[in-house]
């Protein structure tokens, strides 16, 4: 692990989007002294352009688009990484018990997986939010439900690579209950092949979530990017800014993970540099 | 003649995904908080009463919950995929009188993303570790980043709106009245935008595995003795390389077909594209949810038929499948 993260400090492009992240955590962290007070409020007169009273300018309502931004960036990684986790934790269930249990139940679960995969992610999570209602518990699911896929293979396939090994064999012929080596052997020597594959996760999370709430399915109570563009879409032959900024918001975050995973893909799973 | 044998199988593989798409959609219905009535009549009180009455009885929802997935399961066999009240129309009709435009968008999006992507894959392989290498790797990064609907909006503002050489939205100019190929350049205009904002992820997907594909076969043993004969390098590339290259390129596109069409419900939303996206975006505006729930079905087919094709294609590129 240790020499993985000196391998991920030598690759400058993942360094360059690590920091792209940490300015973006600090935005998060920092937003409330920023920006006090709730960024729905009207900060000033509607469609101001950037850069004079306004550094991104205010959107239709008066609104300033910056603190919609700042935000918004919370809303983002919220979901972003709550989806992530639920698709982690289910996907690795469904991906452990198909590897570790092999036989019926893995091309069972491997056909569920493989439809999952089939089927056209973002119209079914259009469909889950449209029917649980928006909000961002509903969002986190609805990602969720069409990300897992990925992660039940990765681990179903670590699952098999291990299974025959000797410290299984061996904790096995001590008598450990399954549930004990799954959790306490196998998993951990899957770790790090799921924080790179995760991390990715995260991104197209980011990417869904804008969608979703770029076509009103985000929580309409919670500033994010998405409904920042959708509300702007109405002026946009007028007030160019209100969409651009939160879109250009939008790429840098994903592509800070994008670089970030690809660093961390090349430093802990050297058998994946080359995909 | 072994050809059409193998497409029957391979017809028949695709039949549980249609049962599962079936089994799904009947759990979202029944997901729906509330009357599953009230879901496929679409929200708050839009339909009468006596239209919940009779939703209540076609659906078999005064019944077990086995009758009414036996009912679900033979409507859908019939592609009856019920009736839409605000549409005023059966959304079976809704949604192939929407299939045109959207076909004509992801074929025309998808060819350009496969082509482009291949020539500048093999371009950043070819020149690998040059100049072209690093601007084609970087450009693929930030497509990778770039929400489509954002990108839509952008060229919006750039394309139509400052510069004025293309159209904003929709399939053609209304009241133009173009006939023969005035129409189809029409068209055209009116597609290159969405047809781009498309494309560029799929563009970038396709020139990384595109990449690593051309590498990977660069150094078998079949290349050096191509060279070994005297073969020039373009020869190597494009009687040798290419096609076997080609392969994870074909593979990743049956892979992406799902996604396509997701992305085409935003793209379609933004540039006012007539198709089922739009069609989707308009459903979700009124919580049409049985006319979505239908646009899920038949998209989910779409990709089983792309899948299909692509099966098609990938064995007759490589000779060595067994079919």
């Amino acid at each position: 692990m240790k020499a993985g993260l000196l391998r991920f400090a030598r690759n400058r492009m993942a360094v360059f989007g690590a920091a792209v992240l940490l300015a973006l955590l600090a935005i998060v962290v920092l937003c409330p002294l920023l920006y006090p007070g709730d960024p729905f409020r009207l900060a000033g007169p509607p469609l101001q352009p950037p850069g004079q009273h306004f550094l991104l300018g205010t959107d239709t309502l008066g609104r300033d688009v910056a603190a919609g931004i700042a935000y918004g960036a919370r809303t983002s990684l919220l979901v972003g990484v709550g989806a992530t986790l639920a698709a982690i934790l289910f996907g690795s269930i469904v991906g452990g018990l198909a590897g570790y249990y092999r036989g019926m139940m893995d091309v069972a679960l491997m056909r569920v997986t493989e439809f999952f995969q089939t089927i056209p992610a973002f119209i079914l999570a259009i469909l889950i939010v449209a029917i649980l209602s928006p909000s961002v518990p509903t969002e986190v699911l609805a990602i969720a439900a069409v990300s897992w896929p990925g992660i039940a293979r990765l681990v179903r396939g670590e699952f098999v690579a291990l299974g025959g090994r000797e410290f299984v064999l061996a904790c096995s012929g001590l008598g450990a209950s399954d549930t004990r080596i799954i959790v306490r052997h196998l998993l951990p020597n899957c770790t790090s092949s799921i924080i790179a594959v995760g991390s990715l996760l995260i991104g197209t999370a980011i990417l869904i979530e804008s969608g979703l709430a770029f076509l009103g399915l985000g929580d309409p109570n919670v500033m994010s990017w998405g409904l920042i563009i959708s509300a702007g879409r109405a002026v946009l032959r007028s007030a160019w800014w209100i969409c651009a900024f939160p879109g250009i918001a939008i790429l840098l975050t994903v592509l800070g993970i994008n670089l970030v995973g690809d660093g961390l893909n090349e430093a802990l799973n050297p058998r994946l540099r080359d995909r | 003649m072994r050809l059409v044998r193998y497409f029957g199988y391979r017809l028949l593989l695709a039949l549980p995904v249609l049962a599962g798409i079936i089994v799904l959609n009947f759990f979202l219905i029944h997901l729906a908080p509330g009357d599953a009535a009230s879901v496929l009549a679409g929200e708050s009180g839009a339909a009468t009463p006596a239209y919940m009455d009779i939703l209540r009885h076609k659906f078999g929802l005064d019944q077990s919950l086995g009758t009414q997935f036996l009912v679900y399961v033979f409507n859908m066999a019939r592609f009856d995929l019920g009736y839409s009240f605000r549409n005023d129309s059966p959304v079976a009709g809704l949604i192939l009188d929407r299939m045109g435009p959207t076909a004509l968008l992801m074929l025309t999006a998808f060819s350009v993303a496969v082509v482009l992507g291949t020539v500048l894959g093999l371009v950043a392989a070819t020149g690998r570790n040059s100049w072209r290498d690093a601007v084609i790797s970087l450009v693929s990064l930030i497509a990778y980043a770039t929400p489509a609907f954002w990108l839509g909006l952008m060229m919006i503002v750039v394309f139509a709106i400052r510069l004025a050489w293309l159209p904003t939205s929709g399939f053609d100019t209304v009241g133009a009245d173009y006939e023969g190929w005035d129409s189809v350049l029409d068209v055209g205009r009116h597609l290159i935008m969405p047809a781009s904002a498309l494309a560029l992820f799929y563009l970038a997907l396709y020139a990384r595995v595109m990449r690593a594909s051309v590498l990977e076969q660069t150094a078998q043993d079949y290349v050096t003795t191509a060279r070994a004969k005297g073969q020039t390098e373009r020869r190597v590339m494009t009687g040798h390389v290419l096609r076997n290259a080609l392969l994870p390129v074909v593979t990743m596109a049956g892979v992406q077909a799902g996604n396509l069409i997701g992305g085409s419900v935003v793209v379609e939303t933004v540039f006012g594209w007539p198709g089922i996206g739009t069609l989707a975006f308009d459903a979700l505006q009124s919580r049409d949810l049985n006319l979505l729930l239908g646009i899920f079905f038949v998209s989910a087919c779409l990709v089983v038929v792309i899948n299909l094709v692509v099966d098609l294609i990938y064995v007759t590129l490589d000779p060595r499948i067994e079919i």
